[in-house]
């Protein structure tokens, strides 16, 4: 028997979609938040391009609240893959000082639904590659690999196209843009997988060493610099902990752990007993909060 | 109930673990049924079973059970895959949901489509990268018409491996005799259809019986239970291994001077360094000099795999070609016999122009009227003039150049197809190539002794296509009779073809519909390309209402020889002249389809001359037009 593994598989796949876009559209672009599907994704880019260099810059929708080692590994891993990296942080909310201690939605919305729409407009892209996986949410198990969307960035769930065989109809007005999900198909257990077989650079804090941390309303927040605001009684305490999923840090519950290798990590979540998307306020708003989000243009 | 309990091994040794399931392989399957057959509650078994299923998820999908859940006190797995109501509430159009759950040997990709609404669509984008189908029955229906529905789709996009899943044995006493008449009945059927091979099994979702391991309910059963049968089926992927190597390729990657790559999926057989190649549809011959990829130079590659090929010696290659073994190259041809599934609301317009994507090819092409379209409950074929949403037909497909492909049945990778519209941008079918037409590959192009090149030299001009279109009234044939006059005076030779006349004789037979106004536009096409081909500075003076009609007369000629003049007159304007009394007849009644009242008038969006006839008089429109038909001649001549 010669057939391929399941990673080989999902890996030509995605290759093939990355490749599809490049040869398809006008101006494509990678949007990339530093996480481990970002990782993942910009490594699948690097392979499908080789020996050139993946011919579209890398976009980050900055809110000024990541953590510091996500800033760090972001300006490398551009570097280090010779592409373009533009950081676009949304000027109103900038000017308005939006935070995640004193505005709750509004950090997201305006930060990042309002930014990435600011980006992808300024930069006239036509399409936008994501890291979004169909097993992360319900919500998700049906979203095309391409996703349609108006000049104004709106999502509209019917008229989206019907997607057979690997033939992907990429065609648009002008004005209308595409998402492209490549990791559609992943499941997490897959991503953590393909980075242990193919030693992808992860930001630290993947991985769980002893961290300045408060516990509140029930998440293990890390006080990641002078900028966290501490509530009357409230005194960092260092915890061995690790994160399952990287975003503003004030929003990004950790997990205690001491799982400080991949495959522990791995061990980790195979033995856990809760699902990834836990650790994120963003999903905890209201039930259908992601399906909300997309049609507001959020990813 | 407990939820996600792992395997031993992680915790004893993860990198022994982590081993194993790096070496699995992975199968995509669709499920076929209602929620009735109980598709949702194997499917959220199939999740439960495999471990698939985290602590906050089965806690939520507790809390959901007592709340909506239809089995009482025990857990409803239909709501861990369901959610579908709630979308359907919001207006949501569900067409095939993904799920994922892995074993120790194989991940799995579970399409999964909502039950009736759409479902000869949905199915068949879920069945399109599927490798297997679970056809449920419920053991007390036994064959239904949706069975064999189900069974029809399946086989008609090509899948092999048919796994027929006899569910809610336990509502029949776990009855042998139930069972055996079901299979009997349904082997009969899918002979009928063509189907070669299927396994029953006899399960229940419900209670799990046969679902991951063989159940003592069933013991007269000795066959395979359904996830054991799922981790161990052959994969389609090996059977491509086996076939002629081809590669369509994506894009050249080329980024310096020194290296020339082409990029692509290999689409069947595999590749190695040596291999002598042939570059189709050019019918180049080279060998492959290096397989490059990311992670180092190849010796070989198979299909399946995303690879880059340099060749070994410079050849005219770029996206859309394929690269295929030289000594068994694919077929080429322009013309062939599909069967078409139609996805959109809009029907087909037999004889327009869509844009048709093959591989990494796209193409301009038109369907001709279906043979017949295929009923899909009963499979009988009866007769149709189109095709509508959901319908299934078989049909000649006309591409306007020739492009490589194989027969479906060899392969969907050059066999399937999509036909994109041009207006909308949608994707409006989903063809399977059956054969390409002998005449397509015994009718080759005679190639002239006297050029157009020749002929327009003896004329002392370039050719031109002066498409007039514009609603009915707004001036077309007026100014297009001034401009010819005034080209005439000039010693120019030219021909005006007018709508009128050319439906008195050569397009009699053609009716106002949308096909058949479709038809005579392309029939004034190509006629105004012959002559423009004998030297003649060609006038049209029609309607010509859809922009892919004027698309498709534009292809038909070399670059710069199309020129689109649209009569700019509004429609209160036109129906004010009514120089025929056409748009009063149409307004009550007596003529149907009539453009600008009762059919659309795509407007051009990029003409090159837009006459304003508000603001120009017609003795003003044609000496620009002349002028501007002159202006280009000088930079030619």
């Amino acid at each position: 028997m010669t057939g391929l593994t399941h990673l080989q598989r999902l890996e030509a796949e995605s290759i093939h979609i990355l490749r599809e876009v490049v040869a398809e559209t006008e101006r494509p672009v990678m949007l990339y938040s530093v996480g481990k599907d970002s990782a993942v994704m910009l490594h699948l880019a690097k392979k499908a391009f080789f020996p050139a260099r993946p011919p579209f810059p890398l976009l980050h929708v900055d809110t000024t609240w990541k953590f510091q080692a996500m800033y760090e590994l972001r300006n490398r891993a551009a570097e280090a893959a010779g592409m373009d990296l533009i950081v676009h942080r949304n000027p109103e909310a900038e000017a308005q000082g939006i935070n995640p201690f004193d505005h709750g939605s509004r950090h997201t919305d305006m930060w990042k639904t309002e930014g990435l729409k600011q980006a992808l407009t300024a930069g006239g892209y036509d399409a936008a590659f994501g890291g979004a996986r169909r097993d992360e949410e319900k919500s998700r198990a049906k979203e095309r690999v391409f996703s349609f969307r108006s000049a104004a960035h709106g999502w509209d769930p019917k008229a989206q196209r019907p997607e057979l065989w690997n033939l992907y109809n990429s065609r648009i007005h002008k004005g209308e843009s595409i998402r492209v999900f490549p990791l559609s198909n992943w499941t997490e257990l897959d991503i953590w997988q393909y980075i242990l077989q193919e030693g992808i650079e992860i930001v630290p804090l993947y991985f769980a060493a002893p961290r300045p941390t408060v516990e509140r309303d029930g998440m293990l927040l890390m006080v990641d610099d002078d900028r966290f605001r501490l509530r009357p009684g409230e005194v960092p305490v260092e915890r061995s902990i690790r994160f399952r999923t990287l975003g503003c840090y004030p929003l990004t519950g950790a997990v205690e752990s001491e799982a400080a290798t991949l495959s522990e990590v791995i061990q980790e979540m195979l033995l856990t007993t809760t699902s990834e998307r836990q650790g994120r306020a963003i999903d905890h708003d209201q039930a259908a909060s992601m399906e909300k989000k997309k049609r507001e243009g959020y990813f | 109930m407990t939820a996600y309990q792992p395997d031993a091994l992680i915790a004893a040794d993860i990198d022994a673990y982590l081993a194993t399931h790096a070496a699995k392989s992975m199968l995509r399957f669709i499920t076929c049924g209602s929620v009735d057959d109980g598709k949702s509650t194997l499917i959220g078994r199939l999740l439960y079973d495999s471990k698939t299923i985290f602590e906050d998820q089965l806690s939520q999908l507790e809390a959901d059970s007592r709340r909506v859940g239809t089995q009482g006190a025990n857990i409803d797995f239909a709501l861990l895959v369901d959610g579908l109501a709630a979308e359907r509430e919001q207006g949501i159009t569900i067409d095939v949901a993904y799920r994922f759950f892995a074993t120790e040997k194989r991940k799995f990709i579970v399409a999964d489509t909502p039950g009736h609404e759409q479902y000869t669509r949905n199915m068949v984008t879920g069945a399109s990268t599927a490798d297997l189908a679970v056809i449920l029955i419920d053991a007390r229906k036994g064959v239904l018409t949706q069975t064999r529905r189900h069974s029809y789709l399946a086989h008609l996009v090509g899948i092999k491996e048919i796994v027929l899943a006899v569910n809610k044995m336990d509502l029949v006493g776990h009855d042998q005799s139930v069972f055996d008449a079901i299979v009997a009945d349904y082997a009969a059927f899918a002979k009928t259809i063509g189907i070669e091979r299927f396994t029953a099994i006899p399960l229940s979702g419900l209670t799990g019986a046969n679902v991951t391991t063989p159940s003592p309910d069933i013991p007269w059963y000795d066959g395979p239970a359904l996830l054991p049968r799922l981790e161990t089926v052959a994969i389609d992927g090996d059977r491509a291994a086996a076939a002629s190597f081809r590669m369509p390729v994506q894009w050249v990657n080329r980024p310096d001077l020194d290296f020339r790559g082409f990029a692509g999926l290999i689409a069947s057989g595999r590749a190695s360094v040596g291999d002598r190649v042939r570059i189709a549809p050019s019918g180049k011959t080279t060998s492959i000099a290096r397989i490059v990829t990311y992670d180092g130079d190849r010796q070989e590659a198979i299909a399946g795999e995303a690879v880059t090929l340099v060749l070994a010696e410079e050849v005219d290659c770029s996206r859309g070609d394929v690269i295929a073994a030289a000594e068994n190259p694919p077929e080429i041809a322009d013309q062939f016999v599909a069967r078409i599934v139609w996805m959109a609301d809009a029907p087909l317009v037999p004889g327009r122009s869509y844009s048709l994507k093959l591989g990494t090819q796209l193409v301009g092409a038109t369907v001709q009227p279906p043979r017949h379209v295929v009923d899909v409950n009963s499979q009988e074929e009866r007769p149709a003039d189109t095709l509508a949403l959901n319908d299934i037909g078989l049909a000649e497909v006309y591409a306007d150049r020739p492009i490589v492909f194989e027969p479906y049945a060899q392969g969907s990778a050059l066999g399937g197809f999509i036909l994109i519209d041009r207006a909308t941008n949608a994707t409006v079918a989903a063809g399977m190539i059956d054969h390409a037409l002998r005449r397509a590959q015994n009718v080759h192009w005679q190639s002239a002794v006297i050029t157009r090149e020749a002929h327009a030299r003896q004329k002392g001009q370039v050719p031109r296509v002066l498409w007039f279109t514009g609603l009915s009234g707004s001036g077309k044939s007026t100014i297009a009779n001034m401009v010819e006059q005034k080209l005439h005076a000039m010693g120019r030779h030219s021909f005006l073809l007018d709508g009128d006349n050319i439906r008195h004789g050569l397009n009699r037979d053609l009716d106002f519909s949308e096909a058949g106004r479709v038809e005579n536009i392309r029939r004034v096409g190509e006629v105004a390309k012959l002559m423009a081909d004998a030297g003649l500075i060609v006038l049209t003076a029609f309607i010509s209402p859809f922009k892919a009609e004027r698309d498709m007369v534009r292809a038909l000629l070399p670059e710069g020889e199309f020129v689109e003049i649209f009569i700019d007159t509004p429609l209160a304007v036109a129906e004010d002249r009514d120089v025929k009394g056409l748009y009063a007849k149409a307004r009550s009644g007596e003529i149907a389809e009539f453009t600008g009242i009762s059919s659309p008038y795509e407007a051009p969006e990029r003409p090159e001359i837009r006459i304003d006839t508000t603001k120009e008089t017609a003795e003003q429109a044609a000496s620009r037009i002349v002028e501007h038909v002159l202006g280009i001649w000088s930079y030619d001549l």
